[in-house]
């Protein structure tokens, strides 16, 4: 194998020196030639594509598309309050004829799919495309849907890349088919895609947007009502009829024939990896996944022996192509859980007999129980401080020389959200109970309270999450009295997703100052009369706040402020130990602040990674005053 | 070749240059980052791959040529990805998780951790790449210092690397950072060869 590299980097470099002496030459190549993510392809392609209006939500794998698009000042980019709003804004530019992208990631189209529907059913009047990135394997996700099944359920054209080339390239087709068929177009790519880099030769400029911003009256088209709604559906019909015509010599659906013992159907990553597992099949690789071309999987069918179907989650293309009459398998080896790679297709491809048992080439050994490095609040963490206080009031944590396994049944029940503070769930804090979904925190919490639990409720959750989906959240428990504690922990930013601006910090997609919606007027136009602001790196004060609120009979809100420790950008003296007053009770251990270690008989801060004065947490909470700033720490020991 | 380390500790970065530096001198190349739930300490794990054609972005388990560790207990967690008589570079420092903080894990030992490589390879070099980043009077150039150890092993001249570097790193870093790379390369040759 490293021959084998060697003696290929030989060939290769010979053609490297030729064009090199060139000189200007290759430099106008290297420029054409670009590495890009996944997200930064689909992003340059839409661009090039002309596209005007972008709107998205933040969500991994799906960040890094309107970040990109952010940057260019001939497009109108935000981030939208939520993913309902982005699609809304961007239907809303699609009807005044200038073409529009949203972009979000599997679960914010759950949470746009009313409009998504809506937009199917309207059409557009200039391109509309909606690029949805899913996340199989669940790196950063709540879920592991499929969202292939929303082209379908929304009767709308679905295109899938299988690398950053094909991603730069499909936006242009999206626009188009977009455009010519009147209908929004899915385009559905997976963290995979998302996140790798490879080579993308650019080779198109920014098309000029074709036309002026101008809406139409025609209530027939654009107002739903329902007997306007009963004209529509036939014509969805009708588009879904032309769409699979057009999918038959989509250029992206391709056959690639190799032996014609086996014939596989797949799309997207899963087409890398099939390639991998299988070099000599033939190959029916598909652009355009939804809806399907019926003659070309049927002729493709013919010449092969035996058809199977790869791809990741759900048997989308296997049933739809099941319902053709064709016979094929996938699924029986292929599991429908979980990120595929070519280790698992070998594997599904030897159980069926299509590859010869190959001897292992790793031990893989589970039972060697290497400890684990789960993510963790980063040192200075404004969410740490709460978790702590909501941690020792409701008496979750373990102290570090009690022998008890599982944490005290809590006297608190905490509905959490997702978000960095999510990674309060963990040992030693364990200071969350539920995390369903964005903005579930609130009216879990209520709910529980009106099933009529005993215990106090408490629900947690971020700025950005409340702006996304807490707000209507609240204006419910304002309106059923309820008397449940609700913590926004308002950082000035999405942090969980990379930082981004939200309706909160006043600043815009593009790094601009905007106008703020401030998180208390908020609070209190809705009508919430208990309403408390705290420093979060105050202990005492959030240890105050958390006990009136749960005392109080109210509905009470409590904002804990402080920024991100990622977004402070000075560091100032880090906190030490003084090891003569320390007597290890290993209370500081219980913030899971990553900076302060324990080695042996030893608890000590590492100073690179505390975040000093801007934090002083581990300072206020210790029992015995031994931590202190380093240089007081160290004159006292030299004294 | 595969990079792994704590996040925080500039792998996705260190990988970006590989890949440019592939594509520099002319190969196909595909890059690819598992961060978990991104930024935050956790385990981070990036695959390169380079040649005339790169399908999957993802390595086949036992085919690694190159595993370069940031840290010891992810070199020990990763190691089976590496091909068998494949190189190991490891840097010598180690990043106790919290479980081992909290005192519910036990770190394991260096034998321990020589003993799971081992088992995949006898090409193993530990690397004092923090502490040489250190003296360089930078830090966050343990990564390019980590990349001039694995240069050596990767058949790209020395131009394509200090290209891409230069690429990826604003004018004020970039000479500290091919410093730590020249001075990751000369180390390795001083111990391999
Ligand atoms: C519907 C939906 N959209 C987007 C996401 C991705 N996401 C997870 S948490 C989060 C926001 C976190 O921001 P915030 O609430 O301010 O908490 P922080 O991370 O700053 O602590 C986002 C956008 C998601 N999980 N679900
Ligand atoms: S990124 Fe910010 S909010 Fe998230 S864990 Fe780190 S300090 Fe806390
Ligand atoms: S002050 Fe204490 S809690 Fe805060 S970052 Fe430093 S060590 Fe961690």
């Amino acid at each position: 194998m490293a021959y084998l590299f060697v003696n290929m980097a030989k060939g290769l470099f010979s053609v490297f020196i030729y064009v090199s002496l060139t000189g200007k030459l290759w430099y106008d190549l290297a420029k054409m030639i670009k590495l890009l993510s996944g997200n930064e392809a689909l992003a340059l392609g839409a661009y090039h594509a002309g596209v005007k209006i972008a709107t998205a939500y933040p969500g991994t794998p799906s960040t890094e598309i309107l970040e990109s698009l952010a940057r260019h000042d001939d497009i109108y980019a935000e981030w939208s309050t939520n993913e309902k709003v982005a699609m809304e804004v961007a239907m809303g530019a699609a009807y005044a004829g200038v073409r529009s992208l949203v972009s979000l990631k599997q679960v914010g189209l759950n949470v746009a799919s009313d409009p998504f529907m809506a937009a199917s059913t309207t059409g557009v009047n200039a391109g509309m495309v909606i690029i949805c990135a899913d996340d199989p394997g669940i790196h950063s996700s709540q879920n592991e849907q499929d969202n292939r099944h929303y082209a379908r359920l929304a009767k709308v054209p679905m295109l899938e890349p299988s690398d950053s080339q094909e991603a730069y390239k499909l936006m242009a087709y999206a626009f188009d088919i977009s455009e010519k068929f009147d209908t929004p177009v899915l385009v559905r790519v997976t963290t995979r895609i998302s996140h790798s880099k490879s080579v993308v030769e650019v080779n198109q400029k920014r098309l000029a947007p074709a036309r002026q911003a101008n809406f139409h009256y025609a209530a027939k088209k654009y107002v739903m009502l329902p007997i306007h709604a009963r004209l529509r559906h036939p014509l969805i019909e009708e588009r879904l009829a032309k769409l699979a015509a057009y999918a038959e010599t989509f250029t992206f659906n391709q056959a690639l024939w190799g032996e014609h013992r086996l014939g596989i159907v797949t799309s997207g990553v899963a087409y890398q990896y099939a390639r991998e597992a299988f070099p000599q099949a033939s190959f029916l690789k598909l652009g355009m996944t939804y809806p399907l071309p019926q003659n070309l999987l049927l002729s493709f069918a013919a010449q092969v022996d035996r058809v199977i179907v790869i791809e990741e989650l759900d048997p989308f293309l296997q049933e739809n192509i099941q319902a053709m009459g064709i016979k094929v398998t996938g699924k029986e080896f292929i599991p429908a859980v979980g990120e595929l790679n070519v280790d698992i297709i070998e594997k599904g491809g030897q159980r069926t007999g299509l590859l010869s048992e190959t001897s292992p080439r790793h031990v893989e050994d589970t039972a060697l129980n290497l400890p684990k490095r789960p993510p963790l609040l980063c040192p200075g963490c404004p969410h740490t401080g709460i978790f702590f206080t909501l941690s020792s009031i409701g008496q979750r944590s373990k102290p570090m020389k009690s022998r008890v396994k599982t944490p005290k049944e809590s006297s608190l029940v905490i509905t959490g959200d997702i978000g960095c503070y999510t990674l309060g769930t963990y040992p030693p804090l364990n200071a969350m109970d539920t995390c369903a979904c964005m903005g579930a925190s609130i009216g879990n919490a209520l709910g529980m309270e009106k099933a009529g639990i005993a215990k106090k409720l408490v629900a947690i959750i971020g700025d950005s999450t409340f702006m996304h989906s807490g707000i209507t959240g609240l204006v419910n428990a304002v309106y059923t009295k309820g008397q449940i504690t609700i913590i926004i922990l308002d950082n000035g930013t999405t942090a969980m997703t990379g930082h981004q601006e939200h309706p909160g910090t006043g600043i815009s997609a593009q790094g601009k100052k905007t106008k703020a919606v401030e998180l208390e007027q908020l609070v209190r136009g809705i009508g919430v009369s208990d309403v408390k602001v705290v420093d979060a790196f105050n202990m005492k004060q959030l240890r105050n706040a958390v006990k009136s609120a749960l005392e109080s009979p109210e509905l009470s809100v409590i904002i804990a402020r402080g920024a991100c420790s990622v977004r402070v950008p000075t560091r100032s003296e880090p906190r030490a130990i003084d090891t003569e007053k320390c007597n290890l009770c290993g209370i500081c251990l219980q913030l899971g602040c990553p900076a302060i270690q324990r080695e042996k008989e030893r608890v000590y801060i590492d100073t690179s990674m505390c975040v000093g004065a801007a934090c002083t947490i581990c300072q206020q909470i210790c029992p015995r005053q031994a931590i202190d700033q380093q240089s007081k720490i160290e004159a006292a020991k030299s004294l | 070749m595969f990079v792994t380390g704590v996040g925080g500790q500039g792998i996705v970065l260190a990988t970006d240059i590989i890949a440019e530096a592939a594509l520099i001198a002319g190969y196909d190349v595909k890059k690819t980052d598992t961060l978990g739930m991104a930024q935050r300490g956790g385990s981070v794990v990036s695959h390169v791959r380079i040649g005339q054609r790169v399908c999957s972005p993802l390595i086949k388990k036992g085919d690694v040529d190159i595993l370069v560790a940031f840290e010891k207990l992810e070199a020990a967690r990763w190691c089976y990805y590496l091909r068998h008589g494949g190189i190991a570079i490891i840097n010598n420092l180690a990043l106790p998780p919290l479980s081992v903080n909290m005192g519910n894990e036990r770190y394991p030992s260096d034998k321990e951790i020589t003993d799971i490589l081992k088992r995949q390879t006898d090409r193993i070099y530990f690397i004092d790449a923090t502490r040489r980043a250190r003296e360089l009077g930078n830090i966050r150039t343990l990564n390019m210092f980590m990349l001039g150890t694995a240069s050596v092993f990767v058949p790209l001249e020395v131009h394509a690397w200090e290209d891409g570097i230069s690429q990826r790193l604003s004018p004020n870093i970039r000479e500290i950072n091919i410093t730590a790379f020249r001075n990751g390369r000369k180390e390795m040759r001083s111990v391999h060869l």
